[in-house]
């Protein structure tokens, strides 16, 4: 670089930015530039030419006034003359007014181009260096448009300087991000690439972060900078920080280009050869072997710029993901940093954990430093990295440590920050419901966080739970009793009081068997709360009243007394006033079975991905939905895998946070086909439905299907929902049936639904199922499934009421040995009487109460429907507490009835 | 009400700082200073709101006062107070100025906590003040016992701004009429907007405790005479009535007599005070019309020619005259011709400033400049700002005349001929400009 010449002080500047800097208000320092502004006009529109000199002084106040924040419209044109200069100083002055003032759609841009153009063909490597830096620093389209195909020649060029060579590259690198589009490499590519072996570290610096760019648009051309890459790195990873002098940083070998080096790894899959593959892993070996070394000096910048290469290496570890030791060892180390006193580095290596978290090899080795996360969240000082331990025991969770995590989660939520807890909320509300093994730990733990956090519970979160307990029969009575006892805490937040309504409204009967949950004191409790709810609370709860009318005969006058009264019938919300309105006259006009059928039991939710996750997916923004949806993917294909036949732990899976739509793209589809061939007839749904009429009837990672049917006498109606669960449509989609049913739509579309109604006439006595046969297309391969459908002869029960006696007296009619079927069996579900009570219900006989001496047992009659007969049954259902068993006798009019109901219950209990 | 209120410097350093309630805390001295004084943009609004906190600011050269409240206050009150504030000060320092300010902090402080009590405006009557508020110069005329106790009975009396017992060898009163005059012409000619607001200010050194009696050619009072029936009078001056937009008063005039009768009646203040302020809009005497005529030659080249005419009566003399002629952001050099008075071309307010010092009514003078432009890039268009004019008339531009002023002493023995009375009238220009 020229030295500067004696006469380049410029005073006239220094004086300008002294008067400016004395200026006592804003209005003086206004009237000062005015002054100058017109001195230099008259200056430049003077008729003697200036010289260089004055001109580069005037162009320089001119630049100091537009960076004071006053617009320059003029001194261009003089600008672009100072570029013509051979002075050092007054071309850089040149550059940087043209860099900092001139706009793309300038007219001098030609000028400046030319001017730039002589520049960079001169053989002055200063002057190149400017030319290169205005390029970029302009970066205009353009720039791009002239110099693009200029400035790789002067990246290769052999006899180029290396300053120039680094300015080149790194200029070609910002016109390639502005327009990527004009900046074609293609002969070059190759020489470029070489350059990760020139012998400047400089140039290597500059050209690696190209090449990076360059490599992420199109991997393939670049390949051969992997073999080069680890080869340099190998050679700086082994050096001793001597070896290279002006590029080692307070003992540590070059550590901006191993970083960049690593991040070049990190584009690419783990390289192919043996060779070169032996040597990257030798070289993270090494650096991870470094890392366990003593400091060489106790400057923060030496551990700055090891740990910075640490941390890089560890990140390619983790992309590469296939070496289970470097995997475990880079887990060991960020374990040590997640003790260290430096927050930056607790920071890093719980954010790092993370994603080692998602990798198999390592889950483990992550799961090992679980009691210091959660000290780290109970402890830790700063809030985000207490964010980021939250983030990791999210990560980190899987069955085998739900349940801990999930209740330290609990704890920690009271006491977290606001700004997280929404988040956490949702956290905990998905772990939850992922690794429930048991439901009425899910209910349990979700009741306890709106309980601990009320405000923060967003509503996905408590619809989830009630679509949850909605869908799965064996936790609604639990539910209901939990929730019962939650509301009964003086202050329950308003969620509660929305979870507790919807869900006694539904399955408050499972529950009203206690007195002391009677249905009168189920209302009164949730009434309590009404009148401190919002309106749209208000409304749930009123429909909750009206279900109670039907569930319990016996709130109805209390209820529409409540309903009646003027703060419901005449309230200003028009939407309270409404429902009021309404449900009084239903349930004054309707009679119980018009009631009944209106305020039917919810029929379940179609499975879908679960909301909550999607709400998370959106706040966390889409870098880290890709990396959660892998982890998803990678848990539910494993899952998959374990599990050989249909199970109740089937059916569990199914329920899970919602099966990753878009991961079960064709691509998944093979290892899916497996899971429906070995199948076979799928009766597992079937049994579920003996007792129930509505209800999810089959479910895999494609297809749902639902049902809802309605029996009056002898016939039937039965509604099939068929939904395709993926983003694909489903082809030639036909089903058979033994029974005559209405053809269904040949196709389903991705994500939607088709519905078939089948009517059924049951003609006499029966035992086996109608079957159902489904065959599809999906993703070009052919789907076919069997199902037995859910018609049994219970479905055509006529319940009738009899008095003690008049049970005994038929009881011993049906006496005939052929007539009783009887069966001892252990009991698959727990005793709980009003369970038991539902389900005899949900069988179709009436339930007679205080006939049976012994208050233990049940005894329900009732007359199957048939074209050709009527059949009367007559059942007693004696459980044993202590031997968990039951004995279940059946006897009816027709042996093979008594038989097939026999049969049937027998897998209920 | 008023909170608190602070005194800052150009540099937003605090000056003075009087807090009346506890709401106002330290942190309401920076709010101000960061979000008024160092704003990025500059704060054009007077009233400002940062966390439920108002600010009323008022700029004297480069002092900066600011009242602040959290209450729903009275805006217009604030202001009147700030103003009167300005006026106390300048009654006992002068200029208000960083300087005077630091010198005299000990009677500000003393003022504060005179005419400000819990934020509450108090008797902020100069005349008044000085008499118990005696720092520095201004020493007390009274040094006897009697008269120190008759100060606080005058202060908390009916007549606050008057003490008994003045006495004068000559009765004499001044009263001056200063009206500003604001204009917007178009360049055709065309008035686009008009006002002049006026002030009425005495002088009063008479003995006693006198009534006065003031008359102008108020358009009700006058039309309301010629109802009444004196019928030689109405003929006259009812085509010299002015119609009075709006006007206010000092505290001493009776509101009701004016309610009832429109007549102006009061016991005066002692010394100099301001009587009334008004604002008329209608047939108001334009003292100087201003003919512009720009045209641009080519790109580079602009001639500016602008004829003044003055429009009222020969014998009458305007003085401080300034014609200020806007040019152009890209000027590179000016040549200005003119036959009366100095132009020059200032760069720092991009503008040619053309002075004359007297100039007499039914006049013209003209000024030519030829403006050379430095070809610039940019595409915008020059915006060309209108033509502004300073002058000092020696009439009232609004028309307003004063018809009497009478002084009523019934206890001591002299009568309305006995004062000697000054009237004077001076217009000064406003706003005062023209489009071209």
């Amino acid at each position: 670089m020229p030295a500067v010449s004696k006469g380049d002080g410029m005073r006239g500047l220094a004086v300008f930015i002294s008067d400016i800097r004395n200026c006592k208000s804003k209005e003086a320092e206004i009237k000062r530039i005015n002054k100058e502004l017109a001195n230099i006009r008259s200056k430049f529109k003077g008729d003697k030419a200036l010289d260089g000199y004055s001109k580069k002084k005037y162009v320089c106040k001119l630049l100091f006034i537009f960076l004071l924040g006053h617009d320059i419209d003029f001194g261009h044109m003089e600008a672009v003359n100072l570029l013509s200069s051979n002075k050092y100083t007054e071309k850089q002055i040149g550059y940087l007014f043209i860099s900092v003032l001139v706009n793309s759609n300038s007219e001098l841009i030609r000028l400046i181009n030319n001017a730039i153009k002589n520049d960079l063909s001169s053989r002055n490597p200063t002057f190149m260096c400017l030319a290169l830096h205005c390029i970029a620093n302009v970066g205009s389209r353009e720039m791009a448009e002239a110099f693009a195909g200029e400035i790789p020649r002067i990246l290769v060029a052999g006899d180029t300087m290396d300053s120039v060579k680094q300015s080149a590259a790194l200029c070609l690198l910002r016109l390639y991000k502005t327009s990527p589009d004009l900046v074609l490499m293609g002969e070059w590519t190759s020489r470029v690439v070489h350059l990760l072996n020139d012998q400047h570290m400089g140039v290597v610096t500059a050209a690696i972060s190209l090449i990076t760019c360059l490599s992420q648009k199109n991997p393939d051309e670049f390949k051969t900078c992997v073999s080069l890459a680890v080869s340099r790195l190998s050679r700086i990873v082994s050096s001793a920080s001597t070896d290279l002098q002006d590029y080692t940083y307070y003992f540590v070998p070059a550590p901006w280009l191993s970083c960049k080096l690593l991040r070049l790894l990190q584009c690419y899959p783990p390289p192919e050869d043996g060779a070169v593959k032996g040597r990257l892993v030798e070289c993270l070996e090494t650096i991870l072997n470094k890392a366990q070394e003593p400091p060489k000096s106790k400057k923060v910048q030496h551990s700055n710029a090891k740990n910075a290469i640490l941390f890089e290496a560890i990140s390619l570890i983790i992309h590469y993901d296939s070496e289970p030791n470097l995997l475990v060892r880079a887990c060991n180390q960020l374990g040590q940093f997640l003790q260290h006193r430096e927050t930056n580095l607790r920071y890093l290596a719980l954010e790092s954990m993370c994603t080692l978290a998602s990798s198999e090899f390592s889950h483990e080795a992550v799961k090992t430093h679980i009691e210091t996360v959660i000290n780290a969240l109970k402890t830790e000082r700063d809030v985000s990295v207490r964010q980021r331990a939250a983030d990791l025991l999210y990560a980190m969770c899987d069955r085998s440590n739900a349940k801990q995590i999930v209740a330290e989660m609990l704890s920690y939520l009271e006491t977290a920050d606001y700004s997280i807890r929404e988040e956490m909320v949702l956290k905990v509300a998905i772990l939850a419901e992922k690794y429930a093994v048991d439901y009425s730990w899910y209910v349990d733990t979700i009741l306890n966080l709106i309980r601990i956090a009320g405000d923060y519970v967003s509503e996905e979160v408590w619809y989830r739970v009630i679509q949850i307990v909605i869908n799965r029969d064996d936790v609604q009575g639990y539910a209901a009793k939990t929730v019962f006892e939650a509301l009964q805490a003086p202050a329950c937040h308003e969620n509660m009081v929305k979870v507790g309504g919807y869900i006694l409204g539904e399955f408050g009967n499972l529950i009203a068997g206690d007195p002391r949950s009677s249905p009168l004191v189920q209302f009164n409790l949730l009434h309590s709360k009404f009148h401190l709810c919002s309106v749209p609370t208000r409304a749930l709860l009123l429909s909750a009243y009206i279900k109670f009318i039907n569930l319990f005969p016996e709130t109805k006058s209390t209820i529409q007394e409540v309903l009646r009264s003027d703060s419901q019938i005449r309230n200003s919300d028009v939407e309270l006033q409404q429902r009021a309105v309404e449900y009084l006259k239903l349930s004054s006009i309707a009679s119980t079975d018009v009631l009944a059928t209106v305020l039917e039991e919810m029929p379940p939710f179609p499975e879908r991905e679960s909301s909550i996750l999607a709400k998370l997916k959106k706040k966390k923004g889409p870098g880290a939905v890709s990396n959660h949806l892998l982890k998803t993917r990678k848990a539910c294909l494993t899952d998959i895998k374990g599990i050989s036949t249909p199970s109740p732990s089937a059916d569990l899976l199914g329920l899970r946070a919602g099966p990753p739509v878009t991961a079960a793209a064709p691509s998944a589809g093979s290892l899916l086909v497996d899971v429906f061939s070995e199948a076979g007839v799928n009766d597992d749904g079937f049994l579920r439905f003996v007792c129930k009429n509505n209800g999810v009837l089959f479910e895999n990672q494609l297809l749902q299907i639902g049902i809802k049917s309605e029996y009056r006498q002898n016939l039937g109606r039965m509604y099939l929902f068929y939904g395709n669960k993926t983003s694909v449509q489903f082809v030639t989609f036909t089903t058979t049936l033994n029974v005559q049913a209405k053809p269904v739509e040949p196709l389903i579309e991705g994500g939607a639904q088709v519905q078939q109604v089948i009517n059924i006439e049951c003609l006499t006595d029966f035992s086996d199922a109608p079957l159902l046969n489904i065959k599809f297309r999906y993703g070009g391969a052919l789907q076919n499934l069997t199902l037995k459908l859910p018609v049994t002869i219970n479905k055509f029960f006529q319940p009738t009421e009899m008095a003690s006696h008049d049970f005994f007296q038929r009881w011993k009619q049906l006496s005939l040995p052929q007539q009783e079927a009887q069966k001892i069996f252990k009991a698959n579900h727990a005793m709980d009487t009003e369970v038991l009570k539902a389900k005899l219900l949900g069988l179709g006989m009436a339930l007679l109460e205080n006939v049976d001496p012994n208050p233990e047992n049940f005894v329900c009659a009732g007359v199957i429907q048939t074209k050709a007969q009527q059949v009367g049954s007559l059942l007693r259902l004696e459980p044993n507490a202590q031997a968990q068993m039951y004995r279940l006798t059946v006897r009816s009019s027709k042996d093979t009835v008594s038989k097939r109901l026999c049969e049937l219950l027998a897998e209920q209990f | 009400m008023i909170g608190g209120l602070f005194i800052y410097n150009h540099k937003g350093e605090v000056l003075i700082s009087r807090v009346y309630r506890d709401d106002i805390g330290r942190n309401a001295v920076d709010a101000f200073r960061v979000n008024v004084i160092h704003a990025r943009q500059q704060v054009r609004s007077p009233v400002t709101n940062f966390a439920r906190t108002s600010f009323f600011h008022v700029k004297r050269s480069n002092i900066w006062l600011a009242a602040v409240t959290k209450q729903n206050v009275n805006a217009a009150m604030v202001f009147e107070f700030l103003y009167k504030m300005c006026d106390v000060m300048t009654a006992y320092f002068s200029k208000i100025s960083e300087e005077n300010i630091k010198n005299n902090f000990v009677l500000i402080y003393e003022l504060l906590d005179e005419i400000l009590d819990f934020g509450y405006p108090q008797n902020s009557e100069t005349g008044a003040l000085k008499t118990f508020i005696t720092q520095q110069g201004i020493k007390s005329q009274h040094h006897t016992k009697e008269e120190q106790s008759q100060i606080t009975s005058q202060v908390t009396g009916q007549i606050g701004w008057r003490r008994e017992g003045i006495k004068y060898r000559r009765n004499e009163l001044f009263l001056d009429v200063l009206e500003s005059v604001n204009l917007l012409m178009s360049p055709q000619g065309q008035v686009l907007s008009a006002h002049v607001s006026g002030r009425v200010v005495m002088k009063s050194y008479l003995s006693g405790m006198p009534e006065c009696k003031f008359g102008m050619n108020d358009k009700i009072v006058i039309d309301k005479q010629g109802k009444g029936g004196t019928t030689d009078d109405s003929g006259k001056s009812g085509k010299q009535s002015i119609a009075i937009d709006d006007c206010t008063f000092h505290q001493c005039v009776r509101l009701s007599k004016f309610d009832s009768e429109r007549s102006i009646s009061f016991i005066p203040p002692d010394g100099e005070y301001e009587l009334m302020r008004y604002r008329t809009t209608k047939d108001i005497i334009l003292p100087f019309r201003v003919i512009p005529l720009v045209r641009e030659v080519g790109r580079t080249k602009l001639e500016v020619k602008v004829v003044i005419k003055s429009n009222f009566k020969p014998s009458l003399l305007a003085q401080k005259i300034e014609v200020r002629i806007p040019t152009p952001l890209n000027t590179s050099g000016v040549q200005v011709i003119c036959m009366k008075g100095k132009a020059k071309y200032k760069a720092s307010e991009n503008a040619i400033v053309w002075k004359i010092k007297r100039m007499a009514g039914m006049k013209e003078s003209q000024i030519s400049a030829e403006i050379e432009l430095l070809p610039t890039n940019d595409k915008k268009k020059w915006a060309r700002p209108p033509i502004s004019m300073n002058f000092e008339v020696p009439f009232a531009p609004s028309g307003l005349k004063v018809r009497y002023l009478k002084v009523f002493e019934p206890k001591l023995n002299y009568s309305d001929h006995d004062v000697i009375k000054w009237v004077r009238y001076i217009g000064r220009s406003g706003i005062y400009e023209t489009r071209c």
